[in-house]
């Protein structure tokens, strides 16, 4: 490892070793706290009665644990249903984005057609666009598309159509190809391959990686998405997660809206915890050499 | 190609000739076309719930839509929406929360990442505590930090470890002065994974001989970050600081679960929360774009300082 703000030596020798081992162990306990301290707050939280949450001061761990808050927050919420929808809306977006947005950054990167160029630059402008500023004008096509006059409300195509309008994968995806040499492409060319092909055997199984890169940013995108959903799927039947839990929260006890919280944000934190090295690798590759 | 055949000899070069060209353009018509089959869907896509809109959006905010009938007005939604009380309200809670979350959520991170990079144990078990809240669904995290965090009560988590420290208690939500600290809290607790990771993979780039030269020179831990560590990240930060201003300028999630929209004597409304009430609780569409496009060249003025800015120090 190469050296770093410290150098190695400092940190080996008497005090440094000390002040080291101090820092370091007080880091890791400040941080538990910090950022498992409100989850674990949270869990043990919904399985306390409405009366013990209110108790001053509050006890660390339930003095009587009951699962109520969370078979009622299951069924009240219809939280199978909701976890279903989500589950299908992420799905659809991962499909959706793979193939359109590989598509389309393939032909960027290799088909090359004319004005390409301009396209490509077209799509990295929405990226400047700030969300907030397009909400309403998309609200107002989802609800009466252009031409066909067909609304999207409460149709997943209304999640999924603008999910694939994703600058940031196009650009990720569209780098991943470039560095595919052209050799290869060539080769597969001479063979007699289409383009259609050469993607589909040479330049997918080789970009696996950012595929997968792609899928989890998706997943995670749709499973905390909040506003988009809650505007274009409003029914009850068609709701996701959080707008479900959202619009239940009025009339629901406090420890039961926060118990549903948690069974939403099991799956995400599973997903972290089995693709953390994939996200986090995907985040920085995206991020920093742009 | 049939007519091939009947050509007489003389002209035969020439006409060959030009089928070639013929067949070099036809090709490159087809390889346009199938490059275009490809791009379609995401043409289509971008076309319609992203270009589409932001014309729409500004043509919209000089119309008026009233009984499926729609005219223009010029100005009207702009003069109606900058008068509307809750405008000014909007903007300075919305100008306090990115200050606020710039001087907590921009600092914080950075400091974070240069401790991570100094340790050498332990590294994944923190970075991945980092991120966790990242990946929780933000309606999930607020509803936690409604109820349980910012309970004003001493049963409430941080009542209780304030009051536990003999501190004094807060009103969290519940106290107008509170609101806006309050959100950026969450708010950096939930978001400032992402920022970390990201210094922590710019921090590994900076050549080690760097610190070293500096050591040698005599410059102390925080004369090296000064000299060293922030000039080498110095794009990063500007750049991380440029979109960490154009995420908070559109704070919604946290005013609408933390403060039922408005909040303690309006407290929390922030510009985007006001664009949703205009267009789906009032009925006004067409203000909500009109706000929508003030906020619009809010973020671009921002966008141009930064721009100017990056460019004068290259």
């Amino acid at each position: 490892m190469s050296r770093t703000l410290i150098s190695q030596a400092q940190l080996r020798r008497g005090r440094g070793r000390f002040l080291y081992w101090t820092i370091l162990t007080a880091v890791i306990v400040v941080f538990t706290l910090v950022f498992i301290g409100p989850l674990y707050w949270m869990v043990t939280g919904a399985l306390k009665s409405g009366q013990e949450i209110a108790q001053t001061p509050p006890t660390i761990w339930p003095k009587d644990p009951q699962t109520q808050n969370y078979t009622d927050a299951w069924n009240n919420l219809n939280l199978a249903k909701l976890m279903f929808n989500t589950f299908y809306y992420a799905a659809g977006a991962v499909v959706f984005q793979l193939i359109f947005d590989t598509a389309a950054a393939y032909a960027l990167s290799k088909l090359r057609p004319m004005f390409g160029n301009v396209i490509l630059g077209a799509m990295l402008a929405t990226l400047m666009i700030p969300a907030m500023v397009l909400i309403v004008p998309q609200y107002v096509t989802a609800i009466d598309l252009p031409l066909v006059h067909v609304s999207l409300i409460d149709s997943p195509w209304a999640l999924w159509l603008p999910l694939v309008a994703n600058a940031f994968n196009i650009f990720l995806l569209k780098r991943f190809f470039d560095s595919i040499p052209e050799d290869l492409i060539a080769a597969a060319q001479v063979d007699g391959a289409s383009p259609l092909r050469t993607l589909w055997s040479i330049i997918l199984p080789m970009s696996r990686p950012i595929l997968g890169v792609v899928s989890i940013f998706a997943v995670t995108y749709v499973w905390k998405d909040f506003l988009w959903p809650k505007l274009v799927m409003p029914s009850p039947e068609t709701r996701t997660l959080s707008v479900g839990i959202y619009a239940f929260s009025g009339g629901t006890p406090m420890n039961v809206v926060v118990a549903a919280s948690v069974i939403a944000a099991i799956p995400t934190v599973i997903i972290f915890l089995i693709f953390q090295r994939n996200i986090m690798a995907g985040l920085t590759t995206g991020s920093l050499k742009g | 190609m049939a007519t091939m055949t009947s050509v007489p000899e003389t002209k035969r070069t020439p006409r060959v000739y030009a089928v070639k060209v013929q067949t070099r353009r036809g090709r490159k018509l087809r390889d346009n076309l199938t490059g275009y089959a490809f791009l379609i869907g995401a043409i289509f896509c971008f076309a319609l719930f992203s270009w589409f809109p932001m014309i729409r959006g500004i043509v919209m905010s000089f119309q008026h839509t009233k009984r499926g009938v729609t005219s223009w007005v010029g100005f009207d939604n702009y003069t109606r929406i900058v008068q509307d009380p809750s405008f000014w309200t909007a903007w300075k809670n919305t100008f306090y929360f990115t200050v606020l979350a710039l001087i907590l959520g921009y600092l914080v991170p950075f400091v974070v990442a240069i401790l991570l990079n100094e340790l050498r144990h332990g590294k994944g078990y923190l970075r991945i505590l980092v991120y966790l809240p990242v990946m929780l669904p933000p309606a999930s995290a607020l509803f936690l930090f409604k109820y349980y965090a910012y309970d004003p009560s001493d049963a409430g988590l941080f009542n209780a470890i304030l009051k536990f420290l003999h501190l004094p208690t807060s009103e969290w939500m519940q106290s107008p002065t509170m609101t806006m600290p309050a959100m950026v809290l969450a708010s950096t607790w939930m978001n400032m994974g992402g920022a970390v990771l990201i210094y922590l993979a710019s921090l590994q780039n900076i050549p080690g001989e760097l610190y070293e030269a500096a050591e040698l020179d005599g410059a102390g831990i925080f004369r090296r970050i000064w000299n060293v560590t922030i000039p080498q990240t110095r794009l990063i930060l500007a750049l991380l600081a440029m979109l960490q201003i154009v995420a908070t300028m559109q704070v919604f999630i946290e005013p609408l679960i933390l403060a039922n929209g408005a909040g303690t004597q309006d407290s929390a409304t922030s510009v985007a929360y006001l664009i949703y009430q205009h267009g789906f609780f009032q009925n006004d569409l067409n203000g909500a774009a009109a706000l929508g496009v003030i906020m619009l060249l809010v973020l671009a003025a921002f966008s141009a300082v930064y721009v100017r800015l990056t460019t004068k120090q290259d």
